[in-house]
């Protein structure tokens, strides 16, 4: 029986995405876990998170989580949601400026405050609602899923400097940004697939079938 | 095409069953509120607010159950508000599987609590509710404030004021609901939601007096809302939600279909 460990650091709303990963899985052993060896020992691995980064990235290393990540980010698929995403990357300019785990080479910009949407009005920060995914169709973790599909988005800051390769999708608000980046076996996304219904669930289930290459 | 306008169904819930009143008398009931939120989610719902009408706190326990219960199945974002006063509530809820929680009341008498919320939770997940009534004479320039209670309290805080207020303390979303218009079913306050979202960098939630599926589309177009409540249009199926963004969409508003 596959494990799917879901890595708990006390942030975020947990009960959704085990809840999400047991309704497209329903076979699969789906753990929600702080403990090193637990995650370690698991056939696929999601890091979520919600929040501020600096909360976040204090919180990972204070449970002495940030070495047990950068093991699984060598050895399995990894999926990083939302804040989960951006603490893979160097650096995030959020709360100052705090540094991320570093595994994902790119960093974590602000939303611009002075831009404007099409309506030409103020944009509106956080970046909140169902927006448009625009990925590349051969890709296994879109497999089932519709072109511009809408997820789920809740945030004011978003990946950059990401290399083109490693852009798996982007979203426009109203500049285009990585909405989904994949790097080696890690596939990190800055929307939250178990709150984006149906397109949502395929995503995760895709991730479930995936074995960290294609 | 971008971010959709969302429409939002929201559940008043009354010691664990979904209730419609107007202006919080002559209550009804409307059923279950795991059946109902399963119904909004199979229209099309982009999201689900549950507003805990329930009086005293031994019945709150409810309500953290019902969250639990939608959150297992239902997989868009939730939001709770009511009665939420203390980080313990807060944190509670989001352990059931909320996303978002909304605080009304407790803001007004403590607007600390807002910014220590979003400080320990993150903004994404403190939406201020905003309860406005309108104050000026006719004639005078258009004045709103802020009103407790269910409408029958006066705080005398200007609504636009204390937005700009709840945003810079740390709210992430403002859900805006016109006493006036609440239970009305003539229509969104157009003057005051606009008022507000212009005044706002955050996203927000029009709320109170939607009758018919052109007022959604007037709460985004000449409201500028970023999002649109309704309760009792959705209850009683005069609407489903799936027909209230089909006409939307006729009207030339992005929405997820």
């Amino acid at each position: 029986m596959a494990t799917v460990a879901v890595i708990d650091y006390g942030m975020g709303n947990l009960h959704s995405i085990s809840k999400a990963l047991k309704t497209v899985s329903p076979d699969a052993n789906v753990i929600v876990s702080a403990d090193k060896n637990t995650i370690l020992s698991a056939d696929h691995v999601i890091f979520p998170g919600v929040g501020a980064i600096r909360d976040c990235m204090a919180a990972i290393r204070a449970a002495g989580l940030d070495e047990t990540i950068k093991h699984v980010a060598k050895s399995k698929p990894l999926l990083g949601i939302c804040i989960g995403m951006q603490a893979l990357l160097e650096h995030s300019e959020e709360n100052g400026g705090v540094d991320g785990l570093g595994i994902i080479p790119g960093n974590v910009i602000k939303f611009s405050p002075n831009a404007t949407n099409k309506q030409n009005n103020k944009l509106k920060i956080p970046h909140m609602g169902w927006n448009e995914v625009n990925f590349d169709s051969i890709s296994p973790l879109f497999k089932n899923i519709a072109k511009k599909e809408r997820f789920y988005f809740v945030h004011s800051y978003h990946a950059n400097k990401v290399g083109d390769n490693y852009v798996l999708a982007t979203t426009e608000y109203p500049n285009s940004f990585p909405s989904a980046i994949k790097w080696k076996n890690i596939v990190a996304v800055q929307f939250h697939p178990e709150k984006s219904q149906h397109a949502g669930l395929q995503f995760l289930k895709n991730f479930l079938n995936w074995d960290g290459q294609s | 095409m971008g971010l959709a306008k969302r429409i939002i169904p929201c559940l008043d819930v009354k010691n664990g069953r979904v209730v419609k009143g107007v202006k919080f008398v002559d209550i009804r009931d409307a059923g279950d509120p795991v059946e109902i939120a399963r119904r909004y989610d199979a229209e099309g719902a982009d999201e689900i607010t549950f507003l805990d009408i329930t009086a005293t706190s031994d019945n709150r326990d409810t309500m953290v159950h019902v969250v639990e219960q939608v959150a297992g199945e239902v997989f868009i974002p939730l939001t709770v508000g009511g009665g939420i006063r203390k980080l313990e509530d807060i944190s509670r809820m989001l352990k059931a599987g909320a996303d978002k929680v909304g605080i009304n009341s407790a803001a007004i008498f403590n607007p600390e609590f807002v910014k220590e919320a979003a400080e320990r939770f993150g903004s994404q997940c403190i939406v201020v509710a905003i309860d406005a009534k309108c104050v000026s004479a006719d004639g005078e320039a258009k004045r709103w404030e802020i009103f407790t209670h269910g409408g029958r309290k006066e705080t005398g805080i200007d609504a636009i004021e204390w937005a700009i207020k709840m945003v810079d303390f740390g709210a992430g979303e403002i859900l805006l609901t016109s006493m006036d218009r609440d239970g009305t079913k003539i229509g969104f306050d157009l003057e005051l939601t606009r008022a507000i979202s212009e005044a706002v960098a955050v996203p927000v939630i029009a709320s109170g007096g939607v009758g018919t599926l052109d007022h959604l589309v007037d709460g985004v177009t000449k409201g500028k809302a970023d999002a649109v409540l309704a309760a009792s249009i959705f209850h009683f199926a005069e609407f489903t939600v799936g027909e209230a963004k089909q006409h939307m969409r006729d009207n030339g508003i992005e929405v997820r279909l």
